[in-house]
């Protein structure tokens, strides 16, 4: 039957395109293959790999290079072959067919992932001539210099053949000079000088003047023809070389270096003239200890993180990442210290001493090991038990976020206005001596100055959003050199003036470029104390005699869509984000201290954007009314979260609970998941598509400690 | 053609032709070979031994030579005198034909020992240089279309540079790949001249899909594209929100290397386009814009040419006589040596019969072509509407008294060290504040077959209104690019003085130069169809649109090149050779 189907082939040579042909021979193909296909390659004893059978296989991927199963059946036919050869000749011949094989498909279509997928798999077969692939590469790049498959090709072929690097480089540069828009060509560059800037041989390969060659190279593009893209994404990644810190740094803390914190448990703070910003009470008898890195870190434990104090052994504490996703990694790291047993009613201090030591421990996500040995010291002081008040119990208040509630109070402001920078200065002090390298800010200051000088001459979107992240990082880099006093974020104003403006010329992408404004405007609000104490207002609750001093954070109506900046508010313990534009509140997660938070009128869609506050172990007054809750029928974000019945989340997960009182939590799960782990006294969640009854009375059953839901005293 | 040569002629066969062409030039051979093709019968004749005529590549010492027979050929006299000596013989009246003086003031300078000049039949010096072709022009089209190119091979120029005031030689990027390359640009000179670049194609594209409402944004409008060029550019140079920025910044001289870029080295003008009073020649946007398309156009035309600008292997003689030999494979009949002695009048009617030979041979033909180098008569001798051209509209050249400059330098050093082939463009007052016009320098070496291995070939052109200012405007030139050796001795040659050139590399010492100027105007008398000279300009596209017309006028009902013959091969692009 095979004889009918070859002659047939050669018959119809000429119009072997014919869709119709191309069933044919997949059809008699799959007479010979299925059986193997679907049976494991070990079992295949009794052969259909007859030469026919090739030949027609060799045809169909002749044909049509895309038809996987052909290939699949090729490499099974010559795994076969190969295991009764051992004539080295006679394996050539067999590898050098299927190279020819694969050499026609490319012809035919050089897009074929399988055609390419199959060329590795021969070459990792056996020792085929290396330089014939690179003929090749040669006459296909010429062709279509920026085919990726090609590129992904070279790479591998070079890997095998160890061609240096440089060499490499050489090409890319080449490729580059002969059409500059190829993105495939600046991709492969940035790769390989990953690499060879990984290697970090001394001296031989010098980074600051690499990258500065490189800078020189991609403004030629740049600025020849800024509407190409493929220069812009390598000058992102340039940008991402030059300030990209190399070993994590440890930006703040909560408790700051030197400060006198003031603790109660389950008590009223007597203390009224400290200040509120180191004040802190606890209902569980713990005690937050958080340390914020300036990128993502894993390994931070007792080993790498010395805490000498009377309340624990060190060995016994557990430091956990803050991080939404089950990471081991996160930026921001949090240990409880357990308060001790106190009898007299005196106050009494007790001092706690840092430190991180320079140790391999604590690494980043690109794999650099802290390197700034750095340590901090504050005293707690810890605030009797008062009966009374524990009697009445803690937030007896409700909290009410109206304007009336809060007041200015100059000379208190002033009072606790040292303790908001001190751990800056700290850090500042202590991490970057004089020797700091001056490359970066240099670099990034002469970058600023030819992209403003581009952009006198065009209008031009991307020329505008690389001049904003480079005002940014030369922000970010001076903020680290320059002396505290003039730690000004000057470019701020510029910076927010670009992204409102790309914001109006460039509106499909106007989220992203709000969402870099809000980061923005965090940075400014918070760069210095003045500007910070205007956000700062007392809180008044109305109707105690014996008023617990509380300081808010009101960040409302800045029509932010993030927040960021959160290393500053660590120690914020009230914080209204109400009246603004919000989407998401990832970082939010590291404000351990959060007691009291507005999240009113903004546009959060979905209790998976709610999943920071699951880490807010402090968290008691919550208001999320007037959000969009249910009001996007899919969720998409639901299917790249984990659901409550998979292991990670939902191990604790009772099906029994899931309906009680007709409620069936299942189609809640998300809220559910989000309020079952919170001590919340008080919720507002009016104004939301998701609120109806049924959901406030599971709100009820899931929140034992809930007293006021939407202004409601519910019990 | 003033050499009386004892030759025994041979005599002609047939005696009647539809056209009888006097001279081998450029114009002259395209007509002949539109004729034959046209299926007329024609019959080429050159006093010279050599194709070409004022078109001609020769060997050294022919050069020499043939320019200095110009000096024993008289001044043109007044016009009452023109008319040659007038016989009668049956019925016709033969007139006279004399020549005019095309080249004076020839002065040929020879710095060498005479052995490195002595293979001087390995010379191919143009006559009409500096010329090249760009790719995509009209010329390279006639030739595949005609099928000329298959007769010829050329070579791709390697790069342009334009002399800006400092001495810096700023390189002429033809590509967005070379501007891309070129570090000698600075960043915003690049982004200057690439959105014009894209400025440009905007235009041409929108224009190509003409009456689409939708596609009129591209356009540049009409109003800009009459007004002159320079002041165009300036527009484009200054969005309207920085005027206020660039008042404080010095970016006055970094426009002006794009400018001076785009206007003397893309768009070739002439004239200074900044300063109205020297002007003859202000540059329209619209034209600026057809420079600009055909330069983009020609660059990446031929796979195998580089740059937009190409020249003939052996030089640009080699046209001419390409033409020609598709004249004659179409039947013309051709014959050099043979000078045409007087015109033949009809007696009655005074209209043209045919010419006399200096065989003595009579030929006759309806129409007759001649090589700008004759007098033609005037028409008080010979009243001959029908041949009356309508000189009126015929090149405007030929109302302002201007002239050419040219100059042929031989040298054993490159411009650039690194380059062989290229073009160097001195705009206006570059060199110094009176020089009105352009200065064009090609610099050829041997791989194009026009001198012996070893040494260069550099042309120079300029326009000038006198011989004074022609040679100080060349001498400038030379000046800046080579060392002239002080010494006359010739053994001192051989260590030659060497001085600090442009960016400071050393000049390279001057062999051999020749110079001289070139008259453009002719009679506006005109009776008779009289061929152009080689203009000013470094491409022949100018004169192709007059030998068109030309050609038009002769025979208003026949096509210029009619696609039977050549379509064949023009997939095949010619005989472009790396």
């Amino acid at each position: 039957m095979g004889g009918v189907v070859k002659r047939k082939c050669t018959e119809d040579l000429a119009n072997l395109r014919s869709q119709k042909m191309q069933q044919l021979l997949l059809q008699k193909l799959l007479n010979y293959a299925p059986s193997k296909l679907n049976s494991s390659i070990i079992t295949i004893t009794n052969c259909i790999y007859t030469k026919e059978s090739l030949e027609i296989c060799s045809k169909l991927l002749e044909i049509n290079p895309e038809a996987y199963t052909a290939w699949n059946y090729r490499k099974l036919a010559v795994e076969h072959y190969l295991q009764s050869e051992t004539d080295p000749d006679s394996i050539k011949t067999i590898l050098s067919e299927e190279l020819r094989l694969v050499e026609s498909a490319l012809r035919r279509n050089f897009k074929s992932y399988g055609a390419w997928h199959h060329r590795k798999w021969v070459l990792s077969k056996g020792d085929l001539s290396l330089d014939h692939e690179f003929r090749l590469l040669d006459q296909f790049q010429k062709a279509d210099s920026r085919n990726f498959n090609a590129w992904n090709y070279r790479r591998f072929v070079a890997a095998m053949k160890k061609v240096p690097d440089e060499e490499e480089l050489k090409f890319t540069t080449d490729m580059i000079n002969s059409n500059f828009s190829n993105y495939s060509a600046w991709h492969n560059r940035s790769i390989l000088l990953s690499h060879l800037l990984g290697k970090r041989v001394q001296g031989s390969f010098p980074r600051e003047e690499v990258l500065t060659e490189e800078y020189e190279l991609v403004h030629q593009a740049l600025f020849t023809d800024p509407d190409d893209q493929s220069g812009w994404f390598y000058h992102l990644w340039l940008l991402d070389q030059t300030v990209k810190p190399d070993a994590p740094v440890l930006v703040s803390s909560w408790p700051v270096q030197g400060s006198d914190v003031i603790a109660s448990f389950n008590g009223n703070l007597n203390g009224c003239a400290s200040s509120p910003f180191t004040n802190f009470h606890s209902d569980t008898g713990e005690f937050p200890l958080i340390l914020y890195f300036n990128q993502v870190v894993e390994g931070v434990n007792s080993a790498t993180v010395t805490v000498e104090s009377i309340f624990d052994k060190n060995g016994d504490l557990v430091w956990r990442p803050l991080s939404t996703n089950y990471s081991r990694n996160a930026q921001a790291w949090v240990t409880y210290l357990k308060f001790p047993d106190i009898k007299d009613h005196s106050l009494k201090s007790y001092s706690v001493e840092v430190s991180l030591a320079h140790c391999q421990g604590i690494i980043s996500s690109s794999g650099s090991h802290y390197i700034h040995p750095c340590q901090f010291a504050f005293t707690v002081s810890l605030q009797p038990l008062d009966l009374e008040y524990t009697e009445r119990g803690p937030g007896v208040e409700m909290v009410v976020w109206t304007d009336d509630y809060f007041y200015t109070n100059e000379t208190l402001l002033q009072d606790l206005s040292p303790t908001i920078l001190s751990f800056h200065q700290q850090r500042i002090k202590e991490d970057h001596d004089a020797t700091a390298s001056m490359w970066p800010s240099k670099t990034i200051a002469n970058e600023i100055a030819l992209f403003r000088e581009l952009l006198s001459e065009i209008d031009c979107k991307i020329g505008k959003l690389t001049l904003a992240r480079l005002l940014m990082a030369h922000d970010t880099i001076m903020s680290y050199n320059k002396t505290p006093s003039a730690y000004n974020k000057v470019h701020s104003e510029e910076v927010l003036e670009l992204l409102s403006d790309l914001m109006k010329l460039d509106p499909s992408h106007s989220r992203y470029y709000k969402d870099e404004h809000s980061l923005v405007l965090m940075q400014k609000v918070t760069s210095n104390r003045e500007l910070l104490l205007k956000h700062c207002w007392h809180y008044r609750e109305s109707t105690s005699s014996n008023i617990h001093v509380s300081i808010c954070l009101r960040l409302n109506n800045l029509s932010l869509s993030r927040i960021g900046s959160i290393e500053i508010l660590l120690s914020v313990q009230m914080l209204d984000l109400s009246h603004n534009e919000l989407r998401s509140i990832e970082g939010l997660e590291a404000m351990q201290l959060l007691s009291c938070l507005n999240l009113s009128n903004n546009k959060l869609h979905s209790f998976t954007a709610l999943e920071p506050l699951r880490l807010l172990k402090s968290l008691k007054v919550l208001d999320i009314s007037y959000n969009e809750m249910g009001a996007h029928s899919i969720d998409t974000r639901r299917y790249l979260c984990s659901s409550p019945l998979s292991h990670t989340v939902g191990s604790d997960w009772n099906v029994d609970d899931c309906k009680t009182d007709g409620i069936n939590m299942t189609n809640y799960w998300e809220a559910v998941l989000i309020f079952r782990g919170l001590n919340l006294t008080q919720l507002d969640i009016v104004g939301n598509a998701v609120t109806d009854e049924k959901f406030k009375l599971l709100l009820v059953k899931i929140l034992p400690t809930l007293k006021w839901l939407d202004g409601d005293d519910v019990h | 053609m003033a050499e009386e040569e004892d030759i025994s002629h041979p005599s002609i066969d047939p005696t009647f032709y539809d056209l009888i062409v006097v001279g081998t030039g450029l114009p002259e051979s395209i007509i002949a070979a539109a004729s034959s093709a046209a299926g007329k019968s024609v019959l080429h004749l050159d006093s010279n031994s050599f194709y070409g005529s004022h078109f001609s590549s020769l060997p050294l010492d022919d050069f020499a030579s043939f320019l200095q027979s110009q000096r024993n050929v008289s001044r043109t006299e007044s016009p009452s005198s023109i008319a040659g000596a007038v016989a009668v013989s049956g019925d016709c009246i033969s007139v006279d034909l004399k020549l005019r003086r095309l080249y004076s003031d020839i002065e040929i300078c020879s710095h060498a020992s005479p052995e490195v000049l002595a293979p001087s039949r390995k010379f191919s010096l143009d006559l009409s240089g500096p010329r090249v072709l760009f790719c995509a022009d009209s010329t390279v089209d006639l030739m595949l279309k005609s099928g000329a190119s298959h007769h010829i091979e050329f070579k791709s120029v390697d790069a342009s540079f334009v002399y800006s005031g400092d001495g810096r030689l700023s390189s002429v990027p033809d590509s967005r790949a070379s501007i891309f390359k070129d570090r000698s640009l600075g960043l915003t000179e690049k982004n200057q001249l690439m959105r014009f670049f894209k400025l440009v194609q905007e235009h041409i594209g929108s224009a190509a899909s003409f009456g689409d409402e939708k596609e009129k944004n591209g356009r540049i409008s009409e109003e800009d594209l009459e007004s002159p060029f320079v002041e165009f550019l300036k527009k484009q140079r200054l969005p309207q929100k920085i005027k206020s920025y660039r008042s404080h910044c010095p970016y006055l001289f970094v426009n002006q290397v794009s400018n001076l870029i785009i206007l003397y080295a893309i768009a070739m003008a002439d004239y200074d386009q900044d300063n109205l009073e020297d002007c003859k020649n202000l540059l329209k946007t619209k034209d600026g814009i057809e420079s600009l398309a055909l330069y983009h156009s020609s660059v990446g035309r031929f796979p195998n040419a580089l740059g937009a600008l190409i020249y003939p292997i052996y030089g640009q003689g080699e046209i001419p006589q390409a033409f020609c030999r598709c004249a004659a494979v179409k039947g013309a009949l051709y014959v050099l040596r043979m000078p045409v002695t007087a015109l033949l009048i009809d007696k009655g009617s005074r209209h043209y019969k045919g010419v006399r030979l200096a065989s003595g041979q009579d030929l006759f033909s309806h129409q007759l072509i001649v090589d700008p180098s004759f007098i033609v008569p005037s028409p008080s001798v010979l009243p001959l509407p029908d041949l009356l051209q309508e000189s009126s509209e015929s090149s405007s050249l030929r109302e302002v008294k201007v002239k050419v400059a040219r100059g042929v330098c031989i040298t054993r050093h490159s411009i650039k060290p690194d380059l062989s082939n290229l073009l160097v463009v001195f705009p206006p007052r570059s060199l110094y504040s009176e020089q009105v016009t352009s200065i064009r320098a090609l610099q050829l070496d041997s791989n194009l077959a026009v001198c012996p291995s070893g040494l260069f070939v550099l042309y120079l052109s300029a326009l000038c209104d006198d011989t004074n200012q022609g040679k100080k405007l060349l001498h400038a030139a030379m000046d800046a690019l080579f060392t002239v050796s002080i010494s006359e001795n010739p053994e001192n040659s051989a260590a030659p003085v060497q001085s600090e050139g442009i960016e400071g590399e050393v000049k390279p010492s001057l062999l051999w130069s020749a110079m001289y100027i070139q008259e453009l105007a002719t009679d506006s008398s005109e009776a008779i169809n009289s061929a152009p000279m080689p203009d000013g300009n470094l491409n022949y596209m100018n004169l192709l649109d007059a030998t068109v017309k030309m050609f038009h006028n002769m025979y208003p009902e026949e096509g210029f090149f009619v696609e039977t013959m050549a379509s064949e091969n023009i997939e095949d692009d010619g005989g472009l050779s790396d």
